[in-house]
């Protein structure tokens, strides 16, 4: 009868030591949440090309080395820039019956300003000094007025909004066919409201 | 019948530990994968810009451009904003290197749909952004996103 019981191990250090290890990683986590303003730059040229574009369809917005706006020639606050580029995308100038007439558009309709969201081209132009953060700022109010116009277009056709639809889909929230049948959707509200950013190349410093 | 009564002592039985180890094993796997150890050390300052239309970074297609002002403890290399790549400084014309190199880390199927996220200190002036674009143009990597931090430059301007 040699059988002799072995010793239970002690468990109660088990405890302490992932207790241990766990205060570790909670130090060492950092949940990664990048997020950002994304943007297609236009491929590389070799000769210019002279794009003519009416003056009525181009919207210009110059920031200064000392991060002042200067939209389309008048001094405007950042919080006023939204609005001024909806208005503008938004505005129909093109008269009924003509083959641009925007028959979606809400805006004034003024023959002064873009014909159709089609035709409108937002133009940002930098001074080398102007800092990254008004940059930005810029970049997302405009990125703001194109997306408020988007979600106006897509509630109106198909009842959802187009800025949490794409999120959803990018996080995979929604996947097959469903998936496919609202990436259509989207890229038809895209043609309607198309992104068209331009950025000059920034000019010399004082200018 | 004494039987029944066997078990009923006055007192409160203490309560069993047993399973703390498991919640505790629980709580650490969960830690463990959510945990990315930090691949490249920051030389430069970044306190990024806020933004509110966002997109999410799709982390396995990214190369990562750092720049900014030298960042604390490497206040030697001036105040001028600096561009870093991977974990070191880098020149505007070695961008392409660095940028090749980091590249080839990629999984292969991804290489092709590489998207360059820049993290950029607010206070950098746009001239080197424009710099790095013109490179990136150059090099043909036509996608980019601009990393930001949640909210409004509005709201506290």
């Amino acid at each position: 009868m040699a059988r002799r019981a072995t010793p239970e191990v002690n468990a109660g250090s088990m405890a302490d030591i992932a207790f241990l290890l766990l205060i570790f990683f909670l130090v060492t986590t950092t949940i990664e949440k990048d997020k950002g303003i994304a943007r297609q730059l236009p491929p590389p040229i070799e000769q210019e090309q002279d794009v003519i574009i009416k003056q009525k369809n181009l919207f210009i917005v110059n920031v200064n080395k000392s991060d002042q706006l200067l939209v389309e020639e008048e001094l405007m606050d950042l919080k006023d820039l939204r609005q001024a580029a909806i208005d503008f995308l938004d505005n129909g100038g093109a008269p009924q019956g003509s083959p641009e007439y925007c028959n979606y558009c809400k805006g004034k309709r003024s023959p002064e300003s873009s014909d159709n969201p089609l035709k409108a081209v937002i133009s940002v132009q930098n001074d080398r000094l102007t800092s990254y953060k008004m940059y930005i700022a810029v970049q997302n109010e405009l990125v703001a007025a194109y997306n408020f116009l988007r979600n106006r277009e897509a509630e109106r056709l198909y009842g959802w909004k187009f800025t949490e639809k794409k999120k959803a889909i990018d996080e995979g929230d929604i996947t097959g066919s469903a998936a496919d049948d609202i990436q259509k959707k989207l890229e038809a509200v895209q043609e309607l409201i198309p992104l068209k950013l331009s950025e000059a190349e920034p000019k010399k410093s004082g200018s | 019948m004494s039987k029944f009564n066997k078990k009923k002592s006055g007192d409160l039985p203490a309560i069993s530990t047993a399973s703390l180890p498991d919640i505790v094993f629980m709580l650490l796997f969960f830690f463990m994968v959510v945990t990315v150890l930090r691949d490249s050390n920051l030389l430069v300052m970044q306190r990024l810009p806020k933004g509110d239309q966002v997109e999410k970074l799709q982390k396995d297609r990214s190369v990562f451009i750092y720049a900014g002002k030298p960042g604390p403890g490497y206040e030697k290399y001036g105040k001028e904003a600096k561009i870093q790549i991977g974990d070191k400084y880098t020149d505007i014309t070695n961008i392409r290197f660095a940028l090749e190199e980091l590249r080839r880390k990629l999984r292969p199927e991804l290489q092709d749909k590489i998207m360059i996220a820049l993290k950029v200190d607010e206070e950098t002036n746009t001239g080197v952004i424009t710099d790095i674009k013109q490179e990136l143009r150059e090099q043909n990597l036509l996608k980019l996103i601009y990393i930001t931090t949640p909210g409004n430059q509005l709201d506290n301007n």
